[in-house]
């Protein structure tokens, strides 16, 4: 697409690594290969995916236009890049930055490439990559030679491959830490990524590192691989390790990690690791990609089986001298300085807002005399010019210690105290000096429909929503809501972590008459400290328009009746969820079309909400339709499951949330006007033949994965549950409720009613 | 050869011109094809300070109400590549941004509240470093055809012309546009 790709591809010979140069030439063959017919479409969606080069919305050639599903006429004369996925249709691109670690002039390529290739805009995720929108697949090479020639790469960014390793962005400068775990974070990374026992995973492989087990900043607990620091007394010397958590992870079915070991020596790290991938590389599923993580494999296997497992792999394997030849500088490293400490004094006019800036936004470090400034990024957004001043700020205050953070966020390391009033005016002439940071304000969202292919309500557009009206009535905020967690996700697949949040939610959509609504289901009490310790639970589903009025609410009561001291977490807890359920219920109705048709579209679009090509009509009348009230009753019955599991009650629990999905398909059954017997065999063996073979029951991406879980929970029934066993059923019990809700709007959409 | 122009004309500062107006009517402009390029999806970036606003993505160009710089304007941005001299390039990509603010001006959406006037300021920028760096001998290099594209379109001479931003920056040159 861009003029000057071939200039870029001369002008940069010799100025990358040569490796990352020859990964970038086999590349952008491959995708002549493909231009010419003489590579696979599967081969091109996978190779693209491991350099970072990503679907995005609308890619098949078909949006909806608020009004009808219209073709997007692109030049007809391409292949395409992956299954359904058009050769011309814009897509992401996602940059890996191991520990979110960042230079000035790195910062400033980010800010050419947004430029030219994107729209303006580079996104921080909450995996501390980089991700840039809108690219064309045929700038992507150019665009990659002009990171790997400032040292950065966008190798297995996606795909089946180990992601990018994050890191506490304080890490070496932090309080509370027991050492710095930036080296070892660096040098897992680089040891894994194109490593030959990394190549042939079922799904991707998440690691984190932590300084220590109280605060957030790794969420080890919802890690493949989650490492936090730890020292212990060895023959009478102090020893560095790691406390060692597996298998953990967000998605639809969210786990969390198992302790591995209580002290993996820091020599053992690295071949620990690659003995980890290839026990999962082996044994972990392939062919069905929804159980594929870790986490299902750790599951299977039980957490001891698993680690005799890797650790019999641990001692077959061959010696390397990466695994060990980065300690030799670790304990001495240190990250350089550019001005020596020195004291705050603050006077004038403006000390009033950068105090106020200062509470959120300032960390002093252990080191006396500095502190790490948190940059807020709003949807972790930041323009060109905001990242060429960054720079600037960066080499006029500091090294090269710049940070991006899993809050989406970007961090300055080593600002001498004195400076501070001096960096708050540069940030503020930048537009970057929002206070909040880590805050209620400070709201985390991934893509959502925005973007991505698999969002279902506007996750950006209700967290900009959200932000808004907090900011409007910041200083005003109870101290015990201010520090509160929002995240959202625009889906079950949690990629704005909202199992973790305070106050958590994600997109689903509900039907009401002939409309689908946008709704967020509510995750209250989950935790993002203690390296994310415990996961919420979904409440209910609300329509998107009033999940300000929850997020007020639900704060309201909580700050009105906690005792002394009581955590969000413990509030949530001591009132229940059948509790809060009832606090938001009202909520949780949809007015009628013709009353209020601004709830038929989603935050930041003026597009009537619809999900894939359903159009408005096809089921007539005012008249509720009789599945919609026996599927909303199946939900409740999962909710009840939950609470059984609660008081203890695991079997009734389990058996409740088995007859939930028994019911749930029994009324798409119904729906269809099929005949069937009242038995459970009869209603699974029915809805196998009727939804799932006639795809009726089908997802776009997942298939019809999400059956299965009914079909296991039909073998398991009648035998004894785990609470975990338990605990799991109920969760996927809640997704398959959630299907029903799509393949009946699905059917509607083709006729079936 | 110069591609990829970018042009931004700037509007009359004026109160309620707000971002859901700019979303619906680049909606509405999806649905209608109202451009010649292949229009996709619109995005809204209003959250960012002095950000790109709203953003109508199309195949071959991008159109959005930009707020760059902290000053409200309409943004033609060509992405594909056109075969015609720098002059055609700058030419073209002048009257798509005009041809875009007279559209935005009588919509409905704005009920007249966004003006962008018969004399006007304008930037045109090159969205390439490797074909244009911001340098004085790009900017001179480039000058007669810009000089003979605004001739091209506004029919007449009165205009008066500077390099802006620094070295890594794109080539980006302010346009006073005489009445």
């Amino acid at each position: 697409m861009k003029a000057s790709n071939g200039l870029w591809r001369e002008r940069l010979v010799g100025a990358m690594h040569p490796e990352l140069a020859q990964e970038i030439d086999v590349f952008e063959n491959e995708l002549a290969l493909r231009k010419r017919g003489k590579l696979e479409e599967a081969l091109i969606a996978e190779t693209r995916l491991r350099r970072g080069v990503y679907g995005q919305r609308y890619d098949n050639g078909q949006r909806h236009d608020g009004r009808a599903t219209r073709q997007l006429a692109y030049p007809e004369d391409k292949p395409t890049k992956g299954p359904q996925t058009l050769w011309d249709a814009p897509g992401m691109q996602r940059i890996k930055i191991p520990f979110g670690g960042l230079m000035a002039r790195q910062l400033e390529i980010l800010a050419e490439l947004a430029e030219e290739y994107s729209d303006g805009i580079a996104h921080v995720t909450t995996r501390q990559d980089f991700q840039l929108h809108f690219v064309h697949i045929e700038d992507t090479p150019s665009l990659m030679r002009r990171l790997a020639a400032v040292g950065i790469t966008t190798r297995e960014a996606c795909g089946n491959t180990v992601r990018n390793v994050t890191a506490c962005p304080v890490a070496g400068v932090c309080r509370t830490q027991i050492f710095d775990v930036t080296p070892y974070a660096k040098a897992l990374a680089y040891f894994l990524m194109g490593h030959p026992d990394t190549q042939s995973f079922g799904r991707k492989f998440k690691i984190s590192f932590s300084g220590c087990c109280e605060e957030s900043c790794g969420l080890a607990h919802m890690h493949d691989f989650g490492a936090i620091a730890v020292e212990r007394e060895v023959d009478g010397k102090r020893k560095r390790g790691f406390e060692l958590w597996v298998g953990g992870g967000l998605g639809a079915v969210p786990q969390l990690a198992r302790l591995f070991t209580e002290f993996l020596p820091e020599e053992e790290l690295l071949p620990v690791a690659q003995a980890m991938a290839r026990v999962f590389a082996r044994l972990g599923e392939k062919k069905n990609r929804n159980t594929a993580r870790l986490k299902f494999l750790v599951a299977k296997l039980g957490i001891d089986e698993f680690r005799r497992l890797v650790m019999e792999e641990r001692a077959s394997l061959p010696y390397d001298q990466r695994w060990t030849e980065y300690l030799e500088h670790v304990e001495r490293a240190e990250e350089p300085r550019l001005k020596p400490p020195s004291l705050l004094q603050i006077e004038g006019a403006a000390a009033g807002e950068f105090t106020r800036w200062a509470a959120t936004n300032v960390y002093p470090q252990r080191q006396r005399g500095y502190s790490t400034v948190t940059v807020a990024l709003p949807l972790g957004d930041i323009t060109s010019d905001q990242l060429r001043a960054l720079a600037d700020i960066a080499r006029g205050f500091i090294e090269d210690t710049i940070r991006t953070t899993v809050e989406q966020n970007m961090v300055l390391r080593w600002v001498s105290d004195g400076d501070l009033p001096e960096v708050h005016a540069a940030l503020q002439a930048a537009g970057l000096a929002t206070p909040g940071a880590g805050t209620i304000l400070d709201v985390a969202a991934c893509p959502g429909t925005d973007t991505c292919k698999l969002g279902i309500a506007s996750s950006r557009g209700l967290a900009a929503e959200l932000r808004t009206r907090l900011a409007a009535r910041a200083w005003q905020l109870d101290e015990a809501v201010q520090n509160l967690r929002i995240k959202i996700s625009g889906c079950f697949n949690s990629c704005g972590q909202h199992h973790v949040a305070d106050l958590g939610f994600y997109g689903v959509s509900r039907k009401k008459g002939e409309y689908v609504v946008p709704h967020f289901q509510v995750v209250l009490g989950g935790q993002w400290t203690g390296n994310a310790a415990s996961y919420g639970l979904a409440v209910g589903a609300v329509p998107s328009k009033r999940v300000p009025e929850v997020v007020d609410r639900i704060t309201g009561r909580y700050v009105r009746e906690r005792t002394r001291g009581e955590s969000f977490q413990a509030f949530i807890a001591r009132i229940g969820k059948a509790e809060c359920r009832r606090t938001l219920e009202d909520l949780m109705e949809v007015p009628p079309h013709d009353a209020d048709p601004s709830f038929y579209s989603d935050w930041g679009d003026s597009r009537e909400f619809t999900i894939g090509d359903l159009g408005a009509g096809e089921c007539a009348g005012a008249v509720v339709p009789p599945v919609e009230f026996q599927l909303a009753a199946c939900e409740r019955e999962v909710f009840e499951a939950q609470l059984k599991l609660e008081q203890g009650a695991i079997e009734t629990a389990a058996a409740q949330a088995y007859e939930s999905m028994l019911h749930g398909a029994a009324a798409l059954l119904r729906h269809k006007e099929v005949a069937f017997g009242g038995s459970p065999d009869e209603i699974v063996g029915t809805f196998r033949v009727e939804l799932v073979e006639t795809r009726l029951f089908w997802d776009r991406f997942r298939g019809g994965a999400l059956s299965n879980y009914f079909f296991k929970a039909h073998e398991n029934a009648g035998r004894v549950h785990t609470e975990e066993a338990a605990h799991q059923l109920i969760e996927e019990a809640q997704l398959f409720i959630e299907a029903c809700h799509a393949c009946y709007v699905g059917m509607a959409a083709v006729g079936v009613s | 050869m110069i591609q990829h122009v970018n042009v931004k004309v700037f509007a009359e500062p004026a109160e309620g011109v707000d971002h859901n107006a700019a979303m619906a009517v680049f909606q509405r402009w999806i649905r209608e094809s109202a451009c010649e390029e292949l229009l996709i999806d619109v995005v809204d970036y209003h959250h960012v300070p002095a950000g790109p606003g709203t953003v109508l993505v199309g195949h071959e160009a991008n159109y959005s109400l930009d707020n760059g710089g902290n000053r409200l304007g309409l943004l033609y941005n060509r992405k594909a590549p056109i075969e015609a001299s720098a002059e055609q390039n700058v030419a073209q990509a002048l009257r798509a941004a005009l041809g875009a603010c007279r559209r935005l001006e009588d919509a409905p959406e704005f009920a007249g509240r966004l003006r962008f006037g018969p004399a006007h300021e304008i930037e045109i920028i090159v969205n390439d470093r490797a074909l244009a760096p911001n340098t004085d001998d790009a900017f001179v290099s480039l000058k007669p055809a810009i000089e003979s594209a605004l001739v091209t379109v506004y029919g007449h001479a009165c205009f008066a012309l500077e390099r802006l931003g620094d070295a890594r920056e794109r080539l980006r040159i302010g346009v006073q546009v005489g009445k």
